[in-house]
């Protein structure tokens, strides 16, 4: 669905103001781009709730995770979708930095912090997404002027889309916990609530109805401006350290 | 492209017969209770008919025959491992030569608890390796995540009685009460086959063991994990040498991991490793002790036109094979089977496409992650066909000699009595022919990853979940 965006037909023939465009500054390949670092993200969170992760697929979702930041950071697209940033914090970066996410059972200790976290991490995400409902409008009119043929996600409603990441979501749950059964359960009995909690902070981010998947991609990719880029960079080297450590 | 029409030309042949000797343990079965036949005429080599179905207790992890062929054995997931016995010819019924019947059944590997990681090791088989057989006993490793062990499979048909100085439940007699001396004799007894762990490897791999490959000089083996290779000799289980290290002193820059891992055929000193990012090393071990130097890279260039997300995941090398010679060496990445000249380091010889229509669906495969399935690769006994697994059941042969490739199907289901086993099809968008399946149908949850080849023969063995099919080239 998000394959090669670079093959994808409606880009083809993609000329804005009589010149051809660089494929990678379309909005449409960005949202592309986004999701994909998003899905493995969220991959890469699991992964690290296992005491003893598959090495090679949590390096090759890793790999993937540093080669969209650095073709994010390179080409700037980045910039143009945050001319309209706020300075809220960026769920983005929060997610990528929010190792709580990724603690295995052995931090016990920290369990309480865990989960006052968890709280306030899906807390704010909600009412940051009801901020950008506003904003949402300006940044469909600019999108238009640039792109003023099909987009990628006219293609598939937004329902769809959100319907599939959750999909999707659901199914990394399901194939975890079939790997891995006992681990997972073990870890989810001793940390107690945040089963629940990492429920709301997972789906959450498509939770609000107004918002279809798409819009929230597009708003998280709003909010992150390119120096947090280079952070989440440093960030993902630590993730992997410690994945690679448990 | 080559065609993988093949027409189809013999009939079928249903073989019914009892499908397990008396002497053998049970803890397989026949499905059904009834050995099947069937037969395509694909030409030659790739020419097989479906000889039976063997259902083991668990998901079959690994299948390996043994160096004659007589033996088949198969891990599964529940740490078991289960050897099948090539049914000897008899003149009677020709065609019951080449069904496997149960030979062995033992548990090589229970679930553990390493304490001080608060992990548990799971039990499943992840190789099997076969040493040369030198006397009447077999032998082979197994290893699960951390621990190789050596097993000694062997029959018992006679044993000793009348023992002088025991009595009949095994005491030993007063000496004083010996009077005469006896000569204990062999008495001929039902066979029986016994499974014997002879050596347990241990506590030397920190990651998974991918791979385990032993020696052309019969005497030491390698295991790999993840980030280390390590060299063993087969009779010392308190050592093992490192002899591939690739795990970086900052875990930070961690981007690559070992794959899979095999001896050279022939030459005891060269040995080859796959990695995550696509490349082959061969070392030689007379260079150094620690092989951190390759002698040869293997790397294709990336194709930019190619290019995308997936592209590092899906050149992933997933198991590496020497051919019988060991001139090649044989790669499967996630879409497409390689063949490397040892002469040639900058790209492949041959490379066949497997399942190429997933190109387009790379993206739901990586949210269901099959995209990180290890399929394995196989050479036939003369090295002119090659063979791998790929999903919904199927698996492709790819004749390296006439560029021919078939689809065939391993299941019960689409395998009648008295059909003919037929080629199979996967339709690209457009429109469907009639027998042909449509990719978005596919069953991604019926993956083929393992797969063997008889040495010398044309029998293979295909693992499908806890289902092993043994299809045969038509016999008479």
């Amino acid at each position: 669905m998000f394959t090669r965006g670079i093959k994808r037909k409606c880009f083809d023939p993609e000329v804005i103001d009589g010149s051809l465009v660089d494929i990678k500054t379309l909005p449409s390949y960005t949202l592309e781009r986004q999701s994909m670092l998003d899905m493995s993200l969220v991959k890469l969170q699991l992964c690290h709730m296992l005491v003893e992760p598959n090495l090679c697929r949590s390096v090759l979702i890793a790999n993937t995770v540093r080669q969209i930041q650095e073709e994010m950071t390179q080409d700037g697209s980045w910039q143009f979708f945050h001319a309209h940033q706020t300075d809220h914090a960026a769920p983005l970066d929060r997610l990528v930095s929010t190792e709580i996410l990724c603690r295995s059972s052995k931090d016990q200790a920290e369990e309480k912090h865990i989960d006052d976290a968890y709280i306030t991490y899906s807390e704010e995400l909600e009412v940051q997404e009801t901020q950008e409902i506003s904003e949402l409008s300006t940044v469909t009119s600019v999108k238009a002027v640039q792109n003023s043929s099909t987009g990628f996600w006219e293609i598939e409603s937004p329902q769809e889309n959100r319907a599939n990441l959750q999909k999707s979501l659901d199914h990394i749950f399901e194939t975890l916990e079939n790997r891995n059964t006992n681990s997972m359960e073990d870890l989810f009995s001793e940390v107690d609530t945040s089963y629940y909690d990492l429920d709301t902070v997972l789906t959450g981010m498509m939770g609000n109805s107004k918002l279809g998947h798409c819009d929230v991609l597009e708003s998280l990719s709003q909010s992150t401006s390119p120096t947090h880029c280079k952070a989440e960079l440093n960030e993902i080297d630590h993730i992997v350290e410690i994945l690679v450590e448990s | 492209m080559w065609s993988s029409a093949w027409p189809p030309q013999r009939g079928l042949v249903r073989s019914a017969r009892k499908p397990f000797s008396a002497k053998q343990q049970h803890r397989a079965t026949v499905a059904g209770g009834q050995a099947w036949s069937y037969c395509t005429c694909a030409p030659d080599i790739l020419a097989t008919q479906l000889h039976m179905e063997l259902v083991v207790p668990d998901i079959i992890s690994t299948v390996e025959f043994n160096n004659t062929g007589e033996l088949l054995a198969t891990g599964d997931k529940g740490g078991r491992v289960v050897i099948f016995q090539r049914e000897q010819e008899s003149k009677n019924q020709p065609h019951r030569r080449g069904e496997y019947n149960v030979y062995s059944t033992f548990q090589s590997h229970e679930p553990e608890f390493d304490y001080l990681k608060s992990l548990e090791i799971e039990e499943k088989i992840n190789k099997i390796r076969w040493l040369p057989q030198q006397n009447a006993a077999y032998f082979l490793l197994s290893t699960n995540d951390k621990t190789v062990k050596l097993w000694k499979v062997s029959e018992r048909d006679k044993r000793p009685e009348g023992y002088n100085l025991k009595d009949e439940e095994g005491r030993i007699r007063d000496p004083c009460t010996i009077t005469s001396l006896r000569v204990p004799v062999l008495r001929p007894m039902d066979l029986m086959v016994e499974a014997t762990p002879r050596r347990v490897f241990s506590n030397a791999h920190t990651y998974h063991i991918n791979s385990i490959s032993v020696n052309s000089d019969y005497e030491t083996y390698m295991s790999a994990d993840d980030l280390r290779i390590n060299l063993w000799n087969l009779e010392i289980t308190n050592r093992s040498f490192n002899i591939v290290d690739i795990k970086p002193t900052n875990m930070e820059e961690l981007t690559e991991v070992i794959t899979a891992a095999e001896f050279h055929p022939h030459h005891c000193n060269t040995f080859v490793y796959s990695s995550s990012k696509g490349t082959i090393r061969l070392c030689d071990m007379r260079s150094s002790a620690l092989c951190d130097n390759h002698s040869k890279l293997f790397e294709e260039p990336e194709d930019p036109s190619n290019r995308s997300f997936f592209s590092e995941i899906i050149s992933s090398i997933s198991d590496v094979k020497f051919n019988h010679s060991g001139r090649y060496i044989m790669t499967r990445d996630y879409l497409t089977v390689k063949v490397w000249d040892l002469n040639m380091e900058n790209r492949p010889i041959e490379t066949y496409q497997v399942h190429d229509y997933l190109r387009s669906k790379l993206c739901s495969l990586y949210e269901n992650d099959c995209i990180f399935d290890k399929f394995e690769c196989v050479w036939n006994g003369s090295d002119s066909v090659i063979m791998t697994g790929s999903y919904n059941n199927f698996f492709r042969m790819f004749d390296r000699n006439t560029k021919r490739d078939v689809t065939l199907e391993a299941s019960r289901e689409n395998s009648k009595p008295r059909a003919i086993l037929k080629p199979r099809k996967v339709c690209v968008g457009g429109k469907r022919r009639k027998d042909e399946i449509s990719v978005d149908s596919l069953d991604f949850s019926k993956k083929i990853l393992h797969t063997a080849w008889h040495p010398s023969e044309n029998i293979i063995a295909v693992a499908a979940t806890n289902n092993l099919y043994i299809f045969q080239d038509k016999v008479n």
